[in-house]
């Protein structure tokens, strides 16, 4: 460098700030990708969670039409002994569609006819029915109800149907759309809080369609896999963590604990689908067997989180009990597993939250069939909250569109509520030694 | 449920003899001959007799009702033998097994043959014997268990010790639960897998270009053999992980050097948990959101470009995916980027080093094999996820290199070979387990690799 002519130090210096310069610059580069990716991501869960929240927030609304019912006794009560054996046949959809008539006046058409029965759907019926199963002196008078509106009006009331689109695009007629307008303006139609939607199991039509069945399948499925994963979890993690000799044979089960945390959920399923099925002839569609898989599959976590509070509490505390004469089994039973039970739940609830949202493995054992009945125990056919979501995003019909996002916030909650307990447990309970 | 009866029975018996024990234990203490002293606690003489009065019982049910299945599944085929004439093997269990449900009380009876009702009857009654001599034989071993505990019950028994040593063994048991998990799941791909590759040679299996299992539903169907080459799904799997990778790496990574170089811990505190929530969505909603969302963008925004995506594209499915993985290599790449050693960093400085240079040329170079395993161990998720693909990527089974058609994958065809009504022993059935089983041992490879870089990684700096 030193045959650089001096006259050449102010370019030198230049150049030197040029390069300086450009380093700077590559470090603000690289702290604005940084944010970019972090912003970036964060983005995406806002946008996830706002566009399932505004598909799905409708579904927690039900659309209703006031009707004026003549509960004519021959058509209600075809045996006319006003017992619920004679009343449970009577012909409701002819009562409705007659009061249809009624409210609109006569329509030639046949296919215009069926257009305006198309406005109240099946749901209608059921729901005349049981109003008049509570109370048979209804029989005979002229009563005014509120019936759930069909899916096609339900989804047009609540603004999801484009008016302007050509009319063969969507699924409501211009004569029907008129006759919601109508309603609308004669206040016959409105809007009341979904109670269908958390009371009644699945169902082809989605004005009647809800998540009860599906919650009471995970609610078993989950309890299946807590008898079975926490127990064996925490007496595998006391073993592995108090008792087991450090040799070949606990090198392999911890090496082995540790891939089947990584293994895929698919897996499990199929592993289910051979032995708990195939090979033990356990019921399919059970939530015995999804509760026993998914039992297998949050088994590591459970492990993994249970060693690691055992490893939290300190030596001292086995020593203090092995210095006044307990023996080892009395160390861990009555001083160590106490102080370690708080995180060990925290890991199981995560675990166990894990398990909730889990779809594929529960696919395989056939908890996918359509099932309208509640479950009422672990041995009945059920399905899950996550894998009726699977069902409903397969279907075509817009409403259920609306009825999957809200069973997906349904999902979400319960998540949140099962970590923000684990978080809470951690808070209340954590100690620093 | 007709286990219930028979493990409450035991379960009380053995209450029964605990409370002999404690009982027995709390005796010689007030006696003057054994000079009041006990080798342990009442309580443990208790257990003692408990475990003595439960365990053997609990044993001989578990083998009662292995052996009792096939010895009823005797006496109906007595039962029914005229009906069963002609019948191969597989019609005549699920005649039987149809009687046995109906004398449960399970399903609907359809066809009202004289010997079908003769035989439903004599189950019913013969399992009421059954039940009755099983709860004979159960209180028996209770009795001879709990009289043997008598004969050993002393006050210099060392009860504690044996009672610990049960402990011990029921501890031990379930550490290996781990593991006969893992056997149970390659035994049962293994050999399942085994006997598809007797109807599926493993070669037409690993390289045939052709996947058109729905064609071999039914053995009498024309061209029912149909076609098992998975390289479409290799393909179509290796695709989509690819595009993942593309989405989830920089992004993770990048937010991985932020948090762990840049940020400030107020910002570190609120923000990691924010992006964990990425992983702790139930895939079933990506996939949702991946086939209603984001696949319609693409093919508005694909149109609007003048490219044509396919509504069910490998690019919507690989791009949530993506998303879904940041979590994994952020947080994973965090930690080890943070646990490069100050020094390391302060040397780069004390050189004249900028931020920019001491990452890139100190820090990152130090922590590539973490960030590596983490890579791995993302990617084996991303072989293995399910949902996403099931909902959004399609199932032709395209061999293409073009993201935007839609393409299948291993796990995607998994799926649909098994749900619904199957025939077990089909083709199509078996092939989902040696899917299963090329997924298995894919993910294996990937995630040993991934721990032992890792493992190897920390022992460097710790």
């Amino acid at each position: 460098m030193t045959d650089i002519p001096l006259t050449d130090t102010a370019r030198k210096e230049e150049a030197r700030e040029r390069l300086l310069k450009k380093r700077y610059a590559r470090e603000r580069r690289l702290r604005f990708f940084g944010m970019a990716a972090i912003a970036s991501a964060l983005l995406f869960l806002l946008f996830l969670f706002a566009t399932i929240f505004y598909q799905g927030w409708g579904a927690f609304f039900q659309t209703q039409i006031r009707l004026e019912v003549t509960l004519d006794p021959a058509r209600i009560d075809p045996q006319g002994t006003r017992t619920s054996d004679s009343l449970v046949r009577g012909d409701y959809g002819g009562a409705i569609k007659k009061a249809l008539k009624q409210r609109f006046g006569k329509i030639r058409k046949r296919r215009e006819r069926r257009q305006l029965y198309q406005l109240i759907g099946s749901a209608g019926a059921d729901t005349l029915r049981r109003l008049v199963m509570a109370e048979p002196d209804l029989v005979g008078q002229k009563v005014t109800v509120w019936l759930p509106a069909s899916d096609d009006v339900d989804q047009y009331f609540k603004g999801y149907v484009d008016p302007d689109l050509k009319e063969d695009e969507r699924r409501l007629s211009d004569r029907q759309i008129a006759w919601v307008e109508e309603l609308r303006r004669d206040g016959a139609i409105r809007k009341v809080f979904n109670t269908t939607f958390f009371t009644s199991g699945d169902s082809r039509e989605p004005e009647q369609a809800g998540i009860l069945g599906a919650v009471l399948g995970s609610f078993y499925t989950l309890l299946v896999t807590l008898a079975i994963s926490f127990p064996l979890g925490v007496m595998a993690a006391v073993y592995l963590e108090e008792f087991a000799p450090k040799n070949r044979i606990s090198d392999i089960i911890e090496v082995n604990i540790n891939n089947l945390a990584a293994v895929p959920s698919i897996v499990f399923g199929l592993l289910g689908l051979a032995i708990f099925l195939d090979l033990f002839g356990l019921p399919r569609s059970a939530p015995l067997v999804g509760g026993l898989v998914l039992a297998l599959m949050t088994l590591p976590t459970i492990i993994i989180s249970s060693r690691a509070a055992l490893k939290a509490v300190p030596p001292s505390i086995r020593e203090a009990a092995l210095g006044i004469g307990a023996s080892r089994v009395q160390v861990v039973t009555h001083h160590v597993l106490p102080l370690a039970l708080p995180g060990m739940m925290t890991g199981t609830i995560i675990g166990l939250a894990q398990a909730l949202g889990e779809t594929a493995p529960l696919l395989m054992i056939g908890m996918v069939a359509f099932i309208v009945d509640l479950p009422g125990g672990i041995m009945d056919p059920a399905t899950v909250l996550p894998v009726q979501i699977y069902l409903w995003a397969d279907s075509p019909e817009r409403a259920f569109v609306e009825k999957t996002s809200a069973a997906i916030m349904v999902l979400l909650a319960f998540l949140i509520v099962m970590n923000l307990l684990a978080v809470l447990l951690r808070r209340k309970f954590e100690r620093r030694w | 449920m007709s286990d219930f009866l028979p493990v409450i029975l035991v379960l009380l018996l053995g209450a029964l003899a605990y409370r002999w024990g404690v009982g027995k234990a709390l005796a010689w203490r007030g006696q003057k001959d054994t000079g009041g002293a006990l080798h342990s606690l009442p309580g443990y003489y208790g257990i003692y007799a408990a475990l003595w009065c439960a365990l053997p019982a609990l044993l001989l049910l578990l083998i009662w009702r292995f052996a009792e299945g096939p010895v009823l599944f005797h006496y109906l085929s007595a039962l029914v033998e005229g009906r069963l004439a002609g019948l191969d093997d597989g019609a005549r269990q699920a005649l039987i097994g149809d009687i046995r449900r109906l004398a449960h009380g399970e399903g609907v009876l359809q066809a009202d043959h004289p010997v079908i009702l003769a035989a439903i009857a004599g189950y019913e009654r013969i399992s009421s014997v059954v039940m009755a001599a099983l709860l004979v034989v159960l209180t028996a071993a209770c009795a001879l268990g709990t009289a043997l505990a008598m004969r050993r019950l002393s006050p210099r028994l060392r009860a504690r010790n044996a009672v610990e040593k049960a402990l011990m063994a029921l501890l031990m048991a379930s550490a290996t639960v781990a593991i006969l998990t893992t056997i149970g799941i390659v035994l049962s791909l293994l050999g399942e897998s085994l006997r598809f590759f007797a109807k599926v040679p493993v070669s037409d299996f690993l390289f045939g270009l052709s996947w058109s299992p729905q064609t071999a539903i039914r053995a009498d169907q024309v061209g029912s053999s149909g076609s098992f080459g998975a390289v479409p799904l290799f393909a179509g799997t290796f695709m989509i992980s690819l595009i993942a990778m593309a989405v989830a790496v920089p992004v993770g990574l990048m937010s991985a050097i932020y948090m762990a170089e840049y940020a400030s811990p107020r910002f570190r505190d609120i923000v990691k948990p924010l992006l964990e929530i990425l992983a702790g969505i139930p895939t079933v909603v990506y996939g949702f959101f991946a086939a209603l969302t984001v696949a319609p963008l693409l093919r508005d925004g694909g149109a609007l470009l003048g490219f044509s995506v396919a509504s069910e594209s490998a690019l919507a499915a690989g791009m949530v995916m993506g998303i879904m993985l940041i979590p994994f290599i952020s947080s994973l790449s965090d930690d080890v980027i943070t646990a490069v050693p100050r020094s390391l960093r302060e040397g780069a400085y004390g050189l004249g080093a900028t931020k920019y240079e001491a990452i890139t040329q100190v820090v990152l170079p130090a922590a590539l094999p973490g960030v590596a395993g983490s890579i791995l161990l993302a990617v084996s998720r991303a072989i293995g996820e399910t949902m996403i693909v099931v909902m959004a990527a399609g199932l032709s089974a395209n061999l293409t290199a073009n993201p935007f058609e839609a393409m299948t994958t291993v796990t995607v065809q998994i799926v649909t070979l098994l749900i619904g009504d199957q025939e077990f022993d089909s083709a199509k059935t078996l092939a989902a387990f040696a899917l299963g089983l090329v997924l298995f041992v894919m993910t294996l490879i990937l995630n040993i690799a991934a721990l032992m870089i890792i493992r190897k990684y920390r022992e460097k700096y710790d």
